[in-house]
């Protein structure tokens, strides 16, 4: 039996207080096993982001316990999760922030510099295809090439799991494919697990596991048994 | 109905509302300064020119040796003179209990069965006195204070060489006497000068001016020419000894009272633009960064149809407001901090009334000129919303470019981490803005330099005061110009060990149309206890006929070596000397004048006259060295240097000095309030990144470093530049503090320098913590959220 990267137990996350208070989670329970690629889709304000900071180690729960293998992040101080992100976890955001006083190749060795068991800065830059551009500063890149660049800044510290909040939301079809592929890579060659929050509902078709979002809850989850390649996504 | 922008400028006022409490408050920190100090000088004037006017301070003094009665209604005739006071005034000693020495006084007298027509005296305590018992005196109230003595004490007092008993009936005080000062003595102190006031009658018995007066009181009628009343003045009582009339603008006391206005003046005058000047500076950078960060708010209301003018209005509202609440809050601030303060000076100047006065033109010039600072600010605002096109607003903006920038030197690059790069990158993008940063903060570093070197200034004149140019314990002053024998006598004594005469020759001094009325003192050549020093403070020779002017006595008659002074002495058979000026003293005390003792006598042809002496004691026999000093008839005061070093410091700690310790703490507040405003605008811009370094697995830290590193560099360039603005600045500021009694140099003093860094690191660590403790608590999230 494979192990669970992720497990919640009641998670909820209330905004604000009293009569103004939003329920951004209503209970949320969970688990996500080690290894897959795992799509989260619903509407916006459905909670999942929210889940996705949550386990993340960017937000805490108001209630409830989330587990990142044996570890409860929620019983974790402010500097055991710092350590947690540093360690184990990579983050792609819609947009991309990079350092732009960076240059690429800077903007990885950022991450490699803190990290425990980094890869080479060169090669996650040759793993996004941006061997050619390592030095070229943001500013001088595509929006497709700048979430690359996030992507290989992600997975330099050899992630357990990478986290991608709506990786592909300001790209067009082709570079969003490309994006998808990296990912696809990230999961297959490191065997990270990989969490994908989007709207596209088309890209769940490449996850091994869909969970529907819905009013802070999860609405159902679809183990996918029919994987495709992001080339056979429809955009 | 109020408009939707009027919504969102109240808003944003709200959000920003620290930032925008700290500009509004180093505006109305300028402002109120000025209210407070204009009001202050305003008041204290009225007060001044009412208390005269209620005790008719007469506005010509006539000193003469002694005139006979019948010359007032001569005085009285002269063209312009409106009232003549003959009276009678007298050097006295007065014994008191918690002092070793006599205590120097000045007997004046009242008229026997009238109030006098001028310089009338102000009842604090006790009764008039009595003409028919003429033991009764009035004291001055402050003097008596000093010692704690009250109406109806008896004291014993030396007049003329004979000791009395007197019955104190009352306490009384004079504008004539605000300040006192003994004679021969620059520094005013309440405790070592008294005044005594007592019946003509009685006074003339003991000064031996029956039918006469030894000194005319006269006031002038509106429109009168002063100086062709002083001329008559002269001439009419120069046959009876009469040593030159002076207008009440020579008056020691009024002197006093004068520059101390005038002091204050100075800095009212010269520091509120300062503060002005800061936040404008800060209101541009603040409003600008606004701007930026509402780039896509602006392009929406430009593609709702809103014109430049109207968005820019938006803007320029907030700055204005900003502006105004500030130099409202200044007012009030005003007001209230010169009502408090008025009373303290009220008592500092020994006012018995306060005529509280505002000056309604301070308000109209802070509200006015914080408000064009302020625009002045905004205009560089309102540009850059112009430019902006409603489609490029509303695009995010690019990442910022660092292609052309951002090379750092191979080796020095290889020698970074990332996030030193980052902070080195930053700057060297941008070295318009860190520019502007590093001024500011080199601006506060000057305020603390030159306040600080102040501060050091003030120690510099004492020192060089009491232990360089004088180094006597005792100054002894002889009731009439003796002959050297009484130097001997003085050696004679057990425990002096060091005896130096000197001969003070009150005297006119002129060049052209710079007058000055002072001292010329006649020194032994070599004198070690009270010297003339040059600027490198070597003893300057005194041989020849020639006169050494100090720095101050030099400027104020606009003189130089070489040139010809004219001396008119006043005293004696009064010759007018045609003296050469031979060198230039260091003195910071004063306006002191030397000569050569033997060429001065041998000028005044009177050989061999001194008129007081230095003295250097052995402490062990202090209590009997003064009590043989009160046995010698031919001693009319003794001054102790400790006591006059305490009253100079007590001098230059009230009054005008004291300001040196507001204007100190002011700017403190505009250095912290510039470094802090750094702090949170380079937070404000980098928020975004600064959360993304927090989710990459930064610590806080370490993320922390990006931003505080920054302000590090940008703090430590300040510090030599702001040392370098510092030390010009000192020299204006030490100009302000300098008043005609005494003169604060600006000197480089390593010290000064080192602390006012210390200040200015002070301030960025603590503006550090502050953005820290923001850049902790910041929600990851939400920073991430936003676009830029």
């Amino acid at each position: 039996m494979t192990k669970n990267a992720f497990s919640t137990k009641g998670v909820t996350k209330v905004y604000g207080e009293g009569r103004s208070a939003v329920h951004a989670l209503r209970g949320v329970d969970l688990d996500i096993p080690e290894g897959e690629i795992v799509v989260l889709l619903g509407p916006s304000g459905s909670g999942k982001s929210t889940l996705l900071n949550i386990i993340g180690g960017l937000d805490r729960a108001t209630d409830g316990d989330a587990f990142f293998q044996d570890q409860n992040l929620s019983d974790m101080s402010d500097r055991q999760l710092t350590m947690y992100r540093r360690d184990h976890v990579g983050f792609v955001f819609q947009f991309y922030n990079l350092m732009p006083s960076l240059t690429a190749r800077e903007n990885v060795e950022l991450v490699t510099e803190i990290a425990r068991d980094p890869m080479d800065p060169d090669e996650a830059l040759a793993m996004v295809g941006l061997r050619e551009r390592v030095d070229h500063f943001p500013a001088q890149l595509s929006g497709g090439e700048q979430q690359r660049v996030a992507i290989a800044r992600a997975v330099a510290k050899n992630p357990t799991v990478l986290f991608c909040d709506e990786p592909t939301g300001a790209l067009d079809s082709q570079t969003g494919r490309a994006v998808l592929n990296v990912l696809k890579d990230v999961n297959e060659k490191l065997g990270a697990t990989v969490l994908i929050v989007t709207h596209a509902a088309s890209q769940a078709a490449m996850a091994d596991r869909v969970i529907h979002f819905a009013d802070g809850g999860i609405r159902e989850v679809i183990v996918n048994d029919k994987k495709l390649t992001p080339e056979e996504i429809e955009w | 109905m109020v408009s939707p922008l009027a919504h969102k400028l109240l808003r944003d006022l709200w959000r920003m509302k620290g930032q925008a409490m700290a500009i509004g408050m180093v505006i109305a920190v300028g402002v109120g300064m000025l209210v407070m100090m204009q009001g202050l000088v305003t008041s204290l004037n009225d007060t001044r020119s009412t208390y005269y006017e209620r005790y008719r301070l007469a506005e010509v003094f006539a000193p003469v040796t002694r005139a006979p009665e019948r010359l007032v209604t001569r005085l009285a005739a002269i063209e312009g003179v409106s009232a003549v006071e003959p009276r009678v005034v007298g050097a006295a000693l007065i014994d008191v209990a918690d002092f070793d020495l006599p205590v120097q006084a000045q007997a004046v007298s009242l008229p026997d069965l009238r109030a006098p027509r001028l310089n009338d005296v102000f009842l604090t305590d006790g009764r008039m006195i009595d003409s028919d018992h003429s033991d009764e005196i009035l004291l001055l109230q402050a003097f008596a204070k000093a010692h704690d003595l009250n109406p109806g004490d008896r004291i014993n007092a030396t007049m003329n060489g004979a000791r009395r008993n007197f019955q104190i009936v009352g306490l009384a005080q004079s504008p004539e006497f605000l300040y006192t000062t003994a004679p021969g003595e620059l520094i005013p102190d309440d405790a070592r000068f008294g005044v005594i006031w007592m019946s003509r009658s009685a006074l003339a018995a003991a000064y031996d001016m029956d039918g006469a007066f030894n000194e005319a009181l006269l006031s002038l009628s509106r429109g009168a020419n002063d100086a062709a009343v002083l001329d008559a003045v002269d001439r009419i009582l120069d046959p009876y000894g009469g040593t030159g009339a002076y207008p009440l603008a020579d008056q020691s006391s009024n002197q006093l009272v004068s520059e101390e206005i005038s002091g204050l003046e100075a800095a009212a005058v010269g520091v509120p633009p300062i503060f002005l000047a800061v936040a404008a500076f800060l209101l541009y950078i603040v409003i600008n960064r606004m701007v930026q960060s509402e780039r896509e708010e602006i392009g929406l209301m430009k593609a709702f149809g809103y014109t430049n003018g109207e968005v820019g209005a938006h803007y320029f509202k907030l700055v204005m407001a900003i502006a105004a609440g500030g130099a409202l809050a200044g007012c009030l601030m005003g007001i209230a901090g010169g009502r408090a303060l008025i009373q303290v000076y009220v008592a500092y100047f020994k006012f018995p009334f306060l005529v509280f006065g505002l000056d309604p033109a301070s308000f109209v010039i802070g509200v006015s000129v914080s408000i064009l600072a302020a625009s002045a600010g905004g205009l560089f605002v309102l540009r850059s919303v112009f430019v902006l096109t409603p489609a490029a607003a509303m695009r995010a903006p690019a990442p910022a470019d660092y292609s052309r920038t951002g090379a750092i030197g191979h080796t020095i690059n290889r020698m970074l981490d990332q996030p030193s790069r980052m902070v080195l990158r930053r700057i060297t993008r941008q070295p318009g803005r860190m520019a502007g940063a590093m001024i500011g903060i080199a601006c506060g570093m000057a305020l603390s330099v030159s306040m600080i070197t102040i501060y050091a200034g003030f120690d510099r004149t004492i020192d060089l005061t009491f232990n360089v140019v004088d180094r006597s314990d005792v100054t002894v002053s002889f009731t009439h110009a003796a002959s050297e024998a009484t130097i001997f006598e003085l050696r004679r004594m057990e425990g002096v060990t060091l005896v130096e005469p000197v001969r003070h020759v009150p005297a006119v001094l002129r060049n052209g149309l710079a007058t000055h009325r002072g001292v010329v003192s006649g020194l032994a050549p070599d004198q070690r206890l009270s010297r003339a020093l040059d600027s490198d403070l070597r003893p300057i020779a005194l041989d020849g006929g020639g006169i050494v002017l100090s720095t101050a006595l030099a400027t104020k008659l606009d003189i130089a070596p070489g040139d010809m002074l004219t001396v008119e002495v006043r005293t004696g058979r009064q010759p007018v000397l045609e003296i050469p000026v031979t060198s230039v003293a260091e003195s910071l005390l004063g306006a002191p004048s030397y000569m050569d003792l033997t060429a001065l006598n041998r000028a005044l042809r009177e050989p061999n006259r001194v008129s007081g002496a230095y003295l250097s004691i052995d402490e062990a026999y202090a209590t009997d060295i003064y009590t043989a000093l009160q046995n010698m008839p031919s001693v009319a005061g003794v001054s102790l240097k400790s006591q006059a070093e305490v009253a100079f410091q007590t001098l230059m700690n009230t009054g005008a000095g004291a300001i040196r310790y507001v204007m100190g703490a002011i700017a403190f507040v505009i250095t912290f309030g510039i470094v802090y405003n750094a702090a949170r605008i380079a937070y404000a811009e980098r928020s975004r990144d600064l959360a993304s370094l927090r989710v990459i697995g930064f610590t806080r830290g370490e993320a922390a470093f990006v931003l505080l590193g920054e302000l590090a560099i940008v703090t430590l360039i300040a510090l030599p530049i702001g040392s370098i603005f510092g030390y010009y600045l000192s020299f204006g500021i030490a100009d302000g503090f300098s008043t005609e009694l005494y003169q604060i140099p600006a000197i480089f003093d390593p010290a000064s320098y080192g602390f006012a860094a210390m200040v200015v690191i002070g301030a960025a660590v603590a503006s550090g913590w502050l953005v820290k403790r923001d850049i902790d608590r910041a929600e990851l999230v939400s920073a991430l959220k936003t676009r830029e």
